[in-house]
């Protein structure tokens, strides 16, 4: 027994203290200036940023920054208040209306992160007689959606129908009245796997569960008019609430849940996370509002995914260890040990690429990886920069073979 | 369908085996973050196959008071014969 809060810390202070200090230390890295959606200065050189989630490039779209600058300069800095108090503004209402023009849906309410959104909405949803069902594999939101919540938890292995289906029958089997929330991700971060949606939603509907999609990293990328996976493999009938984030592609902050529910708007009146925090800015508002009308019209979803085939292709065929396909705008490589990973990271920084270092448990399987998110701002010589780079580093770190090796093989 | 706490903590015995990455022997005071040194994520995946095997719903809202094997044992045998 222990007084010090601070001892359980220990093993992970010990392993982070182990990390090399200064510029190759991927925890204490900052941006000196940001000069487009796709570089920065950092340590004084100018870097490709290769991991920002910045899908679309939108952080520095002309048209969203002024609309930013316009409610800025007259509606001011902040709301300083919840959307239940004083922290309501009309340009709230109307990114919500364009949000349910956007997904063609009767409702939608915005949160202050998406991080909100999904806290607020399965902690909600599912009360203490319910069961949500995640997939392993989950965001971090969704487990503490969970955990704030008090229903039973009860989770299934990645992508798998037929797991779900085990547990699903066994739910109704012992309850047949239990409300049942299926939880799941359009596109899964780390490995950029999209779900096989027709699948998961046949079968929760078969138990008759309800369906959330969260499409935080896949809005604006996949469907016809970008509204995600499940607009993609043409589900959104067999979908209840779709959760997302403006701080992907829509370039900004902020979380959105849509519903056809005609109960969904009591939200409002009982969600603490929704309630008991301050609403967005208006410059974010506007920003967001701006940016969802733009990404229903755009053609960057092709520019981008072709973006991500190539990164994606020539890490392969360099023969990097892959952990995605690209089928998303994510491409990663798995690298063998952590330490390794955090040598790959601080290599890649000094050349002038900053990717993520991304470590269990964020990871699936254990997996150390180098993670980059794709732009369609990326230009192909950029892309192909990174390559370079990840090629120069992965050479000297031993995880591809030399060139002389590789001579001496073939020969 | 009755069956013993031994039978129980056999057949969980059994679906260790694969996480028991030192062999170390497994009794009912084995504590999965400790002595078998399971991260949270394994013990998730553990849980699985014990909801697998014995056909059974384990929230895993029960897991922060499942630290060792004999307890999984006997919330193993509670949820069995509340069945």
């Amino acid at each position: 027994m222990t007084q010090d809060l601070f001892e359980k810390f220990n093993p992970i202070l010990n392993s982070y203290n182990s990390i090399p200090s200064g510029e190759n230390n991927p925890f204490t890295v900052s941006m000196e200036k940001v000069l487009s959606p796709t570089t920065a200065i950092i340590n004084g050189r100018e870097t490709i940023l290769a991991g920002t989630n910045n899908y679309m490039g939108m952080t520095f779209n002309e048209e969203c920054i002024k609309a930013a600058t316009d409610a800025l300069m007259t509606l001011g800095t902040g709301t300083t208040g919840s959307r239940v108090l004083n922290g309501t503004y009309n340009g709230h209402k109307n990114l919500e209306e364009t949000l349910k023009k956007f997904y063609d849906t009767e409702y939608a309410v915005v949160f202050s992160t998406g991080y909100q959104a999904n806290l607020g909405v399965i902690s909600t949803l599912a009360g203490p007689k319910d069961y949500i069902v995640i997939d392993a594999d989950s965001h971090a939101s969704i487990y503490d959606g969970c955990a704030l919540g008090n229903a039973s938890v009860v989770r299934f292995k990645h992508n798998d129908p037929e797991n779900l289906e085990k547990r699903l029958n066994r739910i109704r089997r012992d309850d047949p009245e239990a409300g049942i929330l299926v939880v799941l991700e359009g596109v899964y971060s780390m490995l950029g796997d999209q779900a096989p949606l027709k699948e998961l939603t046949t079968i929760s509907k078969k138990y008759d569960a309800y369906v959330l999609v969260d499409e935080a990293h896949s809005i604006g990328v996949f469907g016809k008019t970008g509204r995600g996976v499940a607009q993609e493999q043409d589900v959104e009938d067999q979908v209840d609430f779709i959760v997302g984030t403006f701080s992907k592609s829509v370039g900004t902050i902020g979380g959105y849940c849509v519903s056809n529910h005609p109960k969904f708007e009591v939200l409002r009146l009982v969600c603490r996370p929704y309630m008991f925090t301050a609403s967005l800015p208006p410059s974010v508002v506007a920003s967001a509002t701006k940016a969802l009308e733009l990404i229903s019209n755009s053609n960057l979803r092709s520019k981008l995914l072709q973006n991500s085939a190539r990164l994606n292709n020539g890490l392969d065929d360099a023969g990097f260890d892959m952990g995605t396909t690209g089928e998303s705008p994510i491409a990663a490589i798995i690298v063998g040990d952590q330490k390794t990973a955090i040598a790959f990271w601080g290599e890649m920084i000094r050349e002038g690429v900053y990717v993520n270092l991304a470590l269990p448990p964020a990871t699936p399987n254990g997996l150390n990886l180098m993670r980059c998110s794709l732009s369609a701002a990326h230009s192909f010589e950029q892309i192909d920069f990174m390559l370079e780079k990840f090629i120069k580093v992965g050479r000297k770190l031993g995880l591809l073979q030399s060139v002389t090796e590789r001579n001496l093989e073939t020969a | 369908m009755t069956q013993s706490v031994d039978e129980i903590f056999e057949r969980i015995s059994m679906l260790i085996k694969p996480f028991n990455k030192k062999n170390i022997s497994i009794s009912k005071d084995t504590v999965f973050s400790i002595d078998l040194e399971l991260d949270s994520l394994t013990v998730m995946d553990l849980l699985s196959e014990i909801e697998d095997e014995f056909d059974i719903t384990v929230p895993l809202n029960m897991l922060p008071d499942l630290e060792t094997v004999g307890q999984f044992t006997e919330a193993v045998q509670k949820l069995l014969s509340e069945q």
